[in-house]
């Protein structure tokens, strides 16, 4: 009897798992949700990647849609572009805000505009068919290479192309997907021909990011231009003369189905009203003033008559 | 998936160099294996203390319970905003994973050593006074010994955790498998993720086993029953043979 339940238990365990292997295929589990996530029609989801100013960015998006009459879910902090673009493909999220240079660099592998306009336009081309981007807005937050004055002073520092001779002492810091992205590690030795000797994976200009810059754990690292820590512990940006990191400008990123004239009217009136000062100040509030995002944004909206 | 999964693993690029598979293993099993050692330095001392002389039993137990509790990702984040500023270089970030990792260790090694010591036999005990022994000797001689099997299921059942959780690591920079759990997911590379879970536990196996071999050799005979050859006993004598110490084997 014992042998007989045994046997049983295994074939059950064997087939189980038998079943999972088969069951999952060639789809990615790590995808997001299939229709269990889509929203009724009439009403959009809004995603943002996981930092701090796109997290405001889609609040302020989901405020403004909001006191507009439509229903608005948030998902926020999903994760990396890599992440929730699959995300935007398959209609767990509808509207998320990008960035125009890094995106239209996403989408297409030969990009080569750099200045506002024309990486729009490239950007405009490139999108696949079934989502769209609305107005950019002024307001640009760029990837950067930061180094503190120390090093700056050290190496005589003034542009990344600086750092060639020293690259092969020094340590770089920046978000995990860097490592693979044509902006990250790859672009930069392309562009200016610099081979550092390692790649420590922190977070995408956050806290880890600043620590690890100004403890000495890294010589130099990506921080997003409208971060507060630069001005408060004096680091310097370096120049980007060959134009790596292209233009960015806020652009909010839709699928075309979702498109009516209500929304894109109250986004593209944000996007009017955002520019770079704005969105450095909004972000400090975020970063340095610990304010919840969905606060500032609120506020953002009532001054400029949105929400 | 498991074929894209195999493939990644069996791919030979991905063994070698600064980011491949046997460097992070190297560095895996050195962060695991000094928290291990680092927490048993703690943990033993402190067990057969409180085993053999009673005294804070109830503080340290309850104690050592709700250590078990802590997330060990949210110490991560907390040791890591209050170690690092006061450290440059490295050890800004292994010294707040070496403390979480020997946090979660100590539980389970504290727990198997006072657990064993108070479980000796009274017998045993009653032996060792009656031949002299007093105080430390008794615990030398006798308690330690009666006590291994307990202490080595707390060493092994602390060493699979933090072989486990050590992936945290990567979450700060550091090195290790978790290295390949956080790259993947940040650029959504399926296999790599997969492949880095995969080897963690396989990791945590093999370790196991190769601790299981070591208990079996430290651990006394008379406490397991484990004979080369079978005991004969003169029947006539009326001396029956000694039933084990224990009923299973730790």
């Amino acid at each position: 009897m014992k042998r007989t339940r045994i046997a049983l238990a295994v074939t059950a365990a064997a087939a189980l798992f038998g079943v999972a292997a088969c069951g999952s295929g060639s789809s990615d589990p790590l995808a997001a949700g299939g229709s269990a996530g889509k929203a009724s029609s009439g009403s959009i989801v809004v995603g943002s990647a996981n930092f701090p100013e796109s997290a405001l960015l889609a609040e302020i998006y989901a405020g403004a849609l909001s006191a507009k009459g439509v229903k608005v879910d948030k998902k926020l902090n999903i994760g990396s572009r890599e992440t929730y673009i699959p995300a935007l493909k398959d209609g767990s999220i509808d509207l998320i805000p990008e960035y125009t240079g890094v995106l239209d660099q996403y989408f297409n592998k030969n990009a080569k505009a750099t200045t506002s306009d024309d990486v729009y336009a490239e950007l405009k081309a490139a999108v696949p068919a079934t989502l769209t981007v609305l107005n950019k807005s002024a307001a640009e937050d760029k990837d950067s290479v930061v180094v503190t004055q120390k090093t700056a002073a050290k190496y005589g520092l003034k542009s990344i192309g600086d750092l060639a001779p020293q690259a092969k002492n020094l340590t770089l810091g920046g978000p995990p997907e860097w490592k693979t992205r044509p902006t990250g590690v790859p672009g930069l030795k392309r562009v200016y021909n610099l081979d550092f000797k390692t790649f420590r994976p922190l977070d995408a200009g956050g806290p880890l990011s600043v620590q690890a810059l100004k403890n000495g754990q890294v010589d130099a690292v990506n921080l997003f231009t409208t971060d507060p820590s630069i001005a408060d512990n004096g680091f310097v940006i370096l120049d980007d003369p060959k134009s790596l990191f292209a233009a960015q400008n806020v652009v909010p990123l839709i699928t075309k189905s979702k498109v009516t004239p209500t929304i894109s009217a109250a986004l593209d009136a944000i996007s009017a009203k955002l520019d770079t000062a704005t969105l450095g100040q909004l972000v400090k509030e975020v970063v340095v003033d610990k304010k919840d995002p969905a606060v500032v944004a609120k506020e953002f909206l009532a001054k400029n008559n949105l929400g | 998936m498991i074929n894209r999964i195999f493939a990644w693993l069996t791919d030979g690029a991905h063994w070698q160099g600064s980011d491949g598979i046997l460097r992070r293993l190297v560095e895996h099993l050195g962060y695991s294996l000094t928290a291990v050692i680092i927490a048993a330095l703690i943990a033993i001392p402190l067990g057969l203390y409180i085993g053999h002389t009673g005294r804070g039993r109830v503080f340290v137990v309850n104690l050592a319970g709700a250590a078990r509790a802590i997330p060990s990702l949210g110490l991560l984040f907390i040791a890591v905003l209050w170690l690092g500023p006061k450290f440059s270089g490295d050890i800004a970030f292994l010294a707040p994973a070496g403390l979480v990792l020997i946090v979660l260790a100590i539980p389970p090694i504290l727990s198997g050593a006072y657990a064993g010591v108070e479980g000796v036999e009274p017998d045993a005990r009653d032996a060792a006074r009656g031949m002299g022994m007093r105080g430390p000797e008794v615990l030398r001689h006798v308690e330690l010994p009666c006590a291994l099997p307990l202490i080595m299921s707390g060493i092994r059942s602390a060493t699979l955790q933090v072989i486990a959780t050590a992936t945290i690591a990567a979450v700060v920079g550091l090195g290790g498998l978790g290295r390949f759990l956080i790259d993947g997911l940040a650029v959504r590379d399926t296999p790599q993720t997969a492949s880095g879970a995969l080897l963690v536990a396989l990791l945590a196996l093999a370790v196991d086993m190769v601790l299981a071999l070591v208990q079996r050799f430290v651990v006394s005979r008379g406490l397991t029953g484990r004979y080369r050859t079978a005991q004969t006993f003169d029947s006539d004598a009326g001396v029956t043979p000694p039933a084990p110490a224990l009923q299973h084997s730790a």
